[in-house]
């Protein structure tokens, strides 16, 4: 269908990078923006033939087949401990690192802060969509105070749960991390600023040593209980106020002892 | 005049309307009879005389559903932002 | 002539995985199986790999699993309640039949246990840490020079089977030291890790996934259990090892395997002394355990005794092995010179137990 027809020439289809499996994203999930765009920008640095990606337990965990590269799956939390084995193989890999805000926040947090403080080097994109979607919306670390989910049905209260967890400033304190952005997708000029700092990311890793991070807010639909327009609305209202949006640390990436 | 055209697959598209939503021309709307086979409602691209091409469209679909074209008179290279 | 030098238990270990090309190991500081980390953080790099203090076990079962899925030879060691952590990324490695050695130093257990002497690992090492009812070969050596042995068979079973193997040490072992002789062993070819991810580039441009789930290939969930089914076969009907001393004419043979083998040996030479016609059966693969074997032997007229430093684990696969043929007894942890952590099994405590119950 892509053959320039007369008259006409082609101006977007999705990258070749992803191949043509139905997404099974909920309607009006942005990871299925985001894993184009992650494609896309892998297909424009043409890291695709040397790129290993991690994914680990959340509705993102179907990226693999979805998008062609290498792909390993970690355990729930486990993926900057797996990320590590395979960087120590594999120095020379372009690897990411995909998780959600349970696997990152909660479980995987001993591992994530270990990873930073080792200063390992990949990009971690954070997906921040502040519940636990794949097992159907619990509270996450992110939660919004007052967020209703399936563990917190009166409203987060930060008495009994706690306050919400902000990765990209936590992350910009960390020696071993040398790039530390937070960004969305739910507007066009959002998606270009995305797509512009995700490139400074993969770019700091084919630069240097330490940890890169782009951590995207994500609307969940099915999960926030909004229909997708509502969601995104709900994002650009409520997430985007908890969790502004911009660079937290942008350095070279060299030890700096 | 319509500087470009869309097609939305409708196997691959869920009835989420974010497409609706960004076309900055409000070309695309929402069927109220034409279902795909998974009975969901289909966009439809109901005005082409105003799509400029933008590919707004294309990209932030969440379920690669759309792909733009743009006719050739106006060979000016838009990069996808 | 191969080298020989004098080095503990657990030095062994880190000579093992260097005889075996492994370069990567992952780790953490847990008693009494330290000697094997800090031997790593020195020599990894040398031979031109990595070694990495993870931040918790859990952490360094999951190095393991990225650099098992990335085509290297690697490992972990640690004692048991670090083999407790690892259950989850075990299970993990196991669907998807990737290879692994683990070394476990043992120590008493449940819980923090002792950092101490003990056997309390076998049920854990021989039907499954984790989830979902894997199996991990099971090797355990009696010696230094088998502690370096058989991390090089290790390595190599992990390799031909895709599957973790255990490498059982103990307190014992791993901080006495004895001659070793450090001698490359041969081993037949293995296939090419193509499975492995290192980039679709270095891979013909075919990009692989790797998924610590079930159903993956071919025939699904059915498939996945029909395929493992096939695969522990096959172990157990090719990869039992075991020992037997003076067996023929044994009519009370005792069943022990790593340091309550040597004790057991021991007690074997008092008995005979005293003309007890006694042998000794000493399992070195825990799984695959050699049923038949000691089935054979329960067969003749003998009279079955367990030696373990535990409450009694061994003990149920030598009652199974047995069948009722012969009658089972266990010398366990009462046999232990001392009540308090340091306590061990003394071949004159178990030669006393012995003769009680002859």
């Amino acid at each position: 269908m892509n053959s320039e027809t007369a008259g006409k020439s082609l101006a977007y289809e999705k990258p070749k990078l992803i191949n043509d499996n139905k997404f099974h994203f909920c309607p009006g999930c942005n990871y299925g923006i985001i894993i184009r765009l992650i494609a896309s920008v892998l297909e424009e640095m043409k890291l695709t033939d040397k790129t290993i990606g991690l994914v680990s337990a959340g509705c993102y965990v179907q990226t693999p087949w979805y998008m062609d590269v290498d792909f390993v799956a970690a355990l729930h939390g486990r993926a900057p401990a797996v990320a590590t084995g395979i960087r120590r193989v594999h120095p020379d890999a372009f690897m990411f690192c995909m998780q959600g805000d349970g696997d990152l926040g909660a479980i995987g947090m001993g591992h994530f802060m270990n990873a930073m403080m080792r200063g390992e080097r990949w990009t971690t994109i954070f997906l921040n969509n502040a519940c636990y979607g794949q097992t159907r919306g619990q509270m996450a670390p992110t939660t919004l105070l007052g967020m209703r989910t399936t563990t917190t049905q009166d409203g987060r209260d930060a008495e009994k749960t706690g306050y919400p967890l902000h990765v990209a400033e936590l992350a910009a304190t960390m020696k071993g991390v040398v790039y530390a952005a937070r960004c969305c997708v739910n507007t066009p000029a959002n998606y270009a600023k995305a797509k512009k700092m995700l490139k400074t990311a993969f770019q700091k890793q084919l630069d240097g040593p330490g940890m890169s991070i782009l951590e995207l807010l994500s609307a969940c639909p099915s999960n926030w209980g909004l229909p997708p327009k509502e969601a995104l609305a709900f994002l650009t209202e409520n997430m985007i106020a908890e969790y502004p949006l911009g660079e937290y640390k942008n350095v070279e990436p060299k030890i700096d002892v | 005049m319509a500087k470009g055209e869309i097609t939305i697959n409708e196997e691959y598209c869920k009835g989420c309307e974010l497409c609706v939503e960004f076309c900055p021309k409000g070309c695309i709307e929402m069927s109220t009879e034409k279902y795909n086979s998974r009975g969901l409602l289909m966009p439809v691209f109901a005005k082409p005389e105003e799509c400029t091409g933008c590919t707004t469209c294309g990209f932030m679909c969440p379920d690669a559903a759309i792909v733009v074209y743009r006719f050739d008179k106006d060979k000016t290279p838009v990069s996808e932002d | 002539m191969a080298e020989t030098i004098l080095s503990t238990g657990n030095e062994a270990v880190g000579h093992g995985a260097l005889y075996s090309g492994c370069k990567y190991f992952f780790g953490y500081p847990i008693t009494p199986q330290n000697a094997i980390p800090e031997f790593m953080s020195r020599e990894m790099f040398k031979a031109g790999g990595s070694y990495v203090q993870a931040e918790c076990e859990t952490a360094a079962i999951n190095m393991v699993f990225g650099a098992a899925a990335a085509g290297a030879r690697c490992m972990t060691s640690t004692s048991s309640p670090g083999i407790a952590l690892m259950g989850e990324g075990l299970g993990g490695i196991s669907a998807s039949e990737l290879p692994a050695v683990v070394v476990d130093v043992v120590r008493m257990g449940p819980g923090w246990g002792t950092v101490q002497q003990g056997q309390t690992d076998y049920r854990l090492l021989t039907k499954g840490g984790g989830n979902g009812g894997y199996r991990c070969i099971s090797l355990a050596p009696a010696s230094v020079q088998e502690v370096f042995e058989f991390m090089q068979t290790a390595f190599y079973l992990a390799d031909k089977y895709r599957i973790i193997v255990y490498v059982v040490s103990d307190y014992i072992l791993g901080e006495m030291a004895e001659r070793l002789e450090l001698k490359t062993l041969e081993f037949d070819p293995l296939p090419s890790k193509d499975w492995a991810v290192r980039g679709k580039g270095n891979n013909g441009g075919t990009h692989n996934t790797i998924v610590p789930a079930v159903g993956n290939i071919e025939g699904g969930i059915p498939g996945y259990h029909l395929h493992q089914d096939k695969k522990y076969k096959t172990i157990e009907r090719e990869e039992v090892r075991y020992q037997t001393y003076q067996t023929e004419d044994a009519d009370l043979i005792m069943v022990a395997y790593g340091s309550s083998a040597r004790i057991s040996h021991e007690v074997m030479k008092q008995l005979r002394a005293d003309g007890v016609k006694a042998g000794l059966f000493r399992p070195i693969s825990l799984w695959p355990f050699p049923i038949e074997q000691l089935r054979e032997l329960a067969e003749g007229d003998v009279r079955l005794i367990t030696v373990e430093d535990s409450q009694g684990q061994l003990v149920e696969d030598v009652e199974f092995a047995a069948q009722g043929k012969a009658p089972v007894d266990l010398i366990g942890v009462w046999a232990r010179d001392l009540p308090t952590p340091s306590g061990v099994l003394t071949p004159d405590n178990v030669y006393q137990e012995v003769k009680k119950i002859i």
